[in-house]
């Protein structure tokens, strides 16, 4: 029997001693065994066994499996927050996106006009829960769902998510990911807050802008006209 | 033991001997893709002679999926999920070999505190790749399953720390480049802290378990010994190497990422067979814990990623680079060659397990077929990597 | 880390007939490397392994890259004569860069610690001057990385043990990795199919999706 040598790993190297092959190492192997299975009677962490369906697992927050789209309000087609920029469709590795855009425009969180998704299908079968349409999203449209047990007998239907099973609420995302939805709600009000303190800036500039033009008018028109108004051309002959 | 040449003919089946049906012939059996125990769909073409081994030649690529072609077909950050599922067991140190290939790339920096994270990753990785491998190797033996499973109860633990960082158990595609994607979520230090603390106890008890038993000693011991001037020269690394006695670690060759900064020991074997392999993954799991108690007592705050770092539109000058790691298999390379356009020119993936196969009909000749999966088991191939 | 000159001329004194290029790499990594001519590879490659200073015992890496032909514009000045006076004229030069072969080889040594060392080895072109010297006579490791360049690229090494194919099965015909390979026609229907298996897409299913 030899003995790994190493460095200088003193006490953790083996200490066989004289060994003769009376079946220690079995008997000794057979009492950890022996721990093992009578612990888990007694203590919790040798029985780590969760009895599924009937128990479940507590998953942490961050855990993701499949993308949904997030909608604010009560109305789920008209609070969607994609603009069908297709930058998710672009950025997806196995390219299981595909997003059509519509024709009109209607306003964002901001109040800026913009396309909005016509077509928002997700091939779950080919989606690889990669997250990287999440990352690259500047709107925050695009978040990952933790609804792992979705089968389905039709392989290519079944699989195939619109946009209408795929739009879920504001206050789903609250409930499965909070800390998350917390900073995204807070990083969207702070930048509608800045989108409108610059609206009513803007407003401001072009109005005084405008009450200055007047004046300058009003004070043009108030002085005397420095030549007489000429006198209008003969009609030209036909 | 007779000793016998390894025979380098093309020719996998071997003629009959001249005496003919008498003598006995050698039986070509074919180990084939579907078996319990070739780690995945791998495939020998072993010639017998009897119980004995006569030649020996690994067939693969039952699982290949042709990943290189794929990254010059996707962008830089596409090809980031591809690498998690290279070699499925170890995707945090897929995804940081491939940011560090990038990172040489495009000259980017990674920040004090994605560092100490990365290191934490990985260690943690290693941790659950040689428990989990020692487990399934002594299954293989006919250990039936029971230190497999203890050793996957760690690994279940190490698992849900993986899926509260990252979102993911197994695929993580949690490193980006020049950092990491997120930061980790309040708490997760301390759970950290508490596996890395539990897990001497159950080291202790896998030790307890396994490494004194005769049964395991003498299946084990002065099986597919690994000839020193054999190892260096076939490019084997990892585990395998330093059975042999060779002192190579990457992590202190190269000194990537902040490894210069913590204090651990690289253990060496003396012989290079099967139960020096197996001892090596056991101590390089008790230096991981303390590289990890090292590690998780000073990680700084700050930025988790380079500020000059682009997730789209990421097109680095053209020109090339090749960034290593020591992963738990072995050292773990990329080659990317960049021609300035979003997708790489040339993707290239240095595959420890497939070039640790080299070797295993030299191990593996003389000894009987129920050795060959022990040293199979030894060798720690996962065929994701090996066929890419 | 040894400097590329140097080992560029101690190679090409010891060894006649050998012919080292250095070829610079721009990327941050400063990774040069060097093109080493294909009659000298193997006396080359075992002079690396063996120089007592240097000790290149561990191939690490072997790559396969394909440079299919490329036609380069560059715009140059050119004197002319025009309508009796001569001035300087932008002209646009096409050159036609030969499309080659390959093989790169990242080179440690793990006596002495240091590395790497890239040396790179070119075919004449792409379709029948596809031979190179195989260096598995001096590294093993290259062993089946090389089988893989010839499996997935063609290159068909000299010298080497056992050459055949590795990933792919035995009775395939074409090589995978290389810019032109053109897939077989087996496309499966998917549901969202993008670019060119957009094109596929609509040529087996030309009413629908």
């Amino acid at each position: 029997m030899h003995l790994p040598r190493c460095e200088d790993f003193g006490p953790w190297t083996l200490d066989l001693g004289l060994i003769v092959m009376l079946g220690e190492g079995i008997i000794k192997g057979m009492a950890v065994t022996a721990k093992n299975f009578l612990g888990s009677y007694v203590s919790e962490e040798r029985l780590t066994t969760i009895q599924y369906p009937e128990q479940r697992q507590e998953l942490p927050e961050a855990a993701r499996q499949f993308p949904f789209l997030v909608f604010d309000g009560n109305d789920p087609m008209a609070g969607l927050r994609c603009v069908a920029c297709q930058i998710c469709e672009k950025e997806c590795p196995p390219k299981c996106i595909y997003i059509e855009k519509s024709k009109d425009k209607k306003p964002d969180y901001i109040g800026k006009p913009q396309l909005y998704p016509a077509t928002f299908d997700i091939d779950i079968s080919v989606c690889m829960s990669c997250q990287i349409c999440v990352e690259v999203c500047p709107f925050d449209a695009i978040k990952m769902d933790t609804e792992f047990e979705l089968s389905t007998g039709d392989r290519f239907g079944g699989l195939l998510v619109n946009k209408h099973q795929l739009a879920k609420s504001n206050a789903h995302y609250h409930r499965i990911h909070p800390t998350e939805a917390d900073e995204v709600d807070a990083r969207l009000a702070a930048e509608k807050l800045k989108a409108e303190a610059k609206a009513k800036a803007d407003s401001e500039a072009k109005a005084k802008a405008a009450a200055e033009a007047k004046a300058k008018a009003a004070a043009a028109a108030a002085a005397p006209p420095a030549t007489p108004p000429a006198s209008p051309p003969p009609p030209a002959a036909k | 033991m007779q000793s016998i040449e390894p025979s380098k003919n093309f020719e996998i089946r071997p003629k009959l001997s001249d005496a003919g049906a008498v003598e006995g012939e050698l039986l070509e059996v074919s180990m084939g893709p579907q078996h319990p125990s070739t780690h995945g769909v791998f495939r020998m073409d072993i010639v017998l002679d009897g119980e004995q081994v006569v030649k020996l030649k690994p067939v693969f690529g039952y699982l290949h999926r042709n990943h290189e072609k794929i990254g010059e077909g996707t962008t830089y950050l596409g090809s980031m999920p591809y690498t998690d599922r290279l070699d499925y067991f170890c995707s945090m140190t897929n995804n940081w070999a491939y940011a560090l290939a990038v990172e040489k790339l495009a000259g980017l920096q990674v920040p004090e505190r994605a560092e100490y994270l990365r290191v934490i990753l990985a260690e943690l990785t290693r941790l659950q790749n040689h428990a989990s491998l020692c487990g399934f190797f002594v299954q293989d033996m006919g250990a039936s399953g029971t230190p497999l499973m203890y050793a996957f109860r760690e690994r279940e633990k190490v698992l849900d720390l993986f899926e509260a960082i990252s979102g993911a158990r197994m695929m993580c595609n949690f490193m980006r480049f020049g950092g990491l994607r997120c930061d980790a979520p309040v708490g997760w230090l301390e759970q950290v802290q508490k596996v890395v603390d539990e897990f001497p106890a159950f080291l202790d008890e896998f030790q307890a378990l396994l490494s004194e038993n005769e049964i395991l000693m003498a299946r084990t011991q002065n099986v597919g010994v690994l000839p020193r001037d054999l190892v260096v020269n076939a490019s084997i690394t990892g585990p395998l190497l330093r059975a042999v006695g060779v002192n190579y670690d990457i992590r202190k060759v190269d000194k990537y990422g902040i490894y210069d900064r913590f204090h651990f020991r690289v253990p060496l074997g003396e012989r290079g067979d099967v139960y020096d392999r197996y001892m090596m993954r056991v101590l390089e799991m008790r230096e991981s814990v303390g590289i990890l108690q090292q590690a998780l007592k000073s990680v700084p705050g700050g930025p988790i990623v380079d500020p000059k770092a682009k997730l789209r539109g990421f097109r680095p000058k053209a020109g090339e680079a090749y960034g290593r790691i020591e992963g738990p298999k072995g050292e773990l390379g990329f080659y990317l060659i960049s021609d300035g356009s979003p997708n790489p020119y040339r993707y290239r993936v240095r595959p420890p397990s497939y070039i640790n196969l080299t070797v295993l009909e030299d191990m593996c000749l003389g000894h009987n077929v129920a050795d060959v999966v022990i040293i199979l088991g030894s060798v720690d191939i996962v065929l994701g990597e090996v066929d890419r | 880390m040894l400097a590329l000159e140097s080992i560029k001329t101690q190679v090409e004194q010891a060894i006649p007939g050998a012919k080292l290029e250095i070829v610079k790499n721009d990327a941050p990594s400063a990774q040069h490397s060097l093109l080493v001519n294909n009659t000298s590879g193997l006396a080359v490659a075992k002079y690396l392994r063996d120089e007592p200073s240097w000790r290149f015992d561990y191939a690490s890496n072997v790559t396969g890259v394909d440079w299919p032909e490329l036609e380069l514009t560059e715009k140059i000045k050119v004197k002319k004569v025009v309508d009796g006076v001569e001035k300087e004229v932008e002209e646009v030069k096409k050159t036609v860069r030969p499309g080659y072969l390959e093989t790169v080889y990242h080179l440690y040594s793990m006596e002495l610690k240091h590395g790497p060392l890239i040396i790179r080895l070119r075919t004449e072109n792409r379709t029948d001057k596809v031979h190179l010297p195989s260096l598995t006579p001096v590294w093993r490791g290259a062993e089946f990385q090389e089988r893989e360049i010839f499996d997935l690229y063609g290159i068909v090494f000299d010298g080497h043990p056992d050459l055949r194919r590795i990933l792919m099965w035995d009775g395939f015909k074409d090589f995978p990795m290389r810019k032109d390979y053109a897939e077989p026609d087996d496309y499966e229907y998917e549901p969202t199919p993008h670019d060119e298996v957009l094109d596929k897409a609509k040529q087996h299913y030309p009413a629908g999706a």
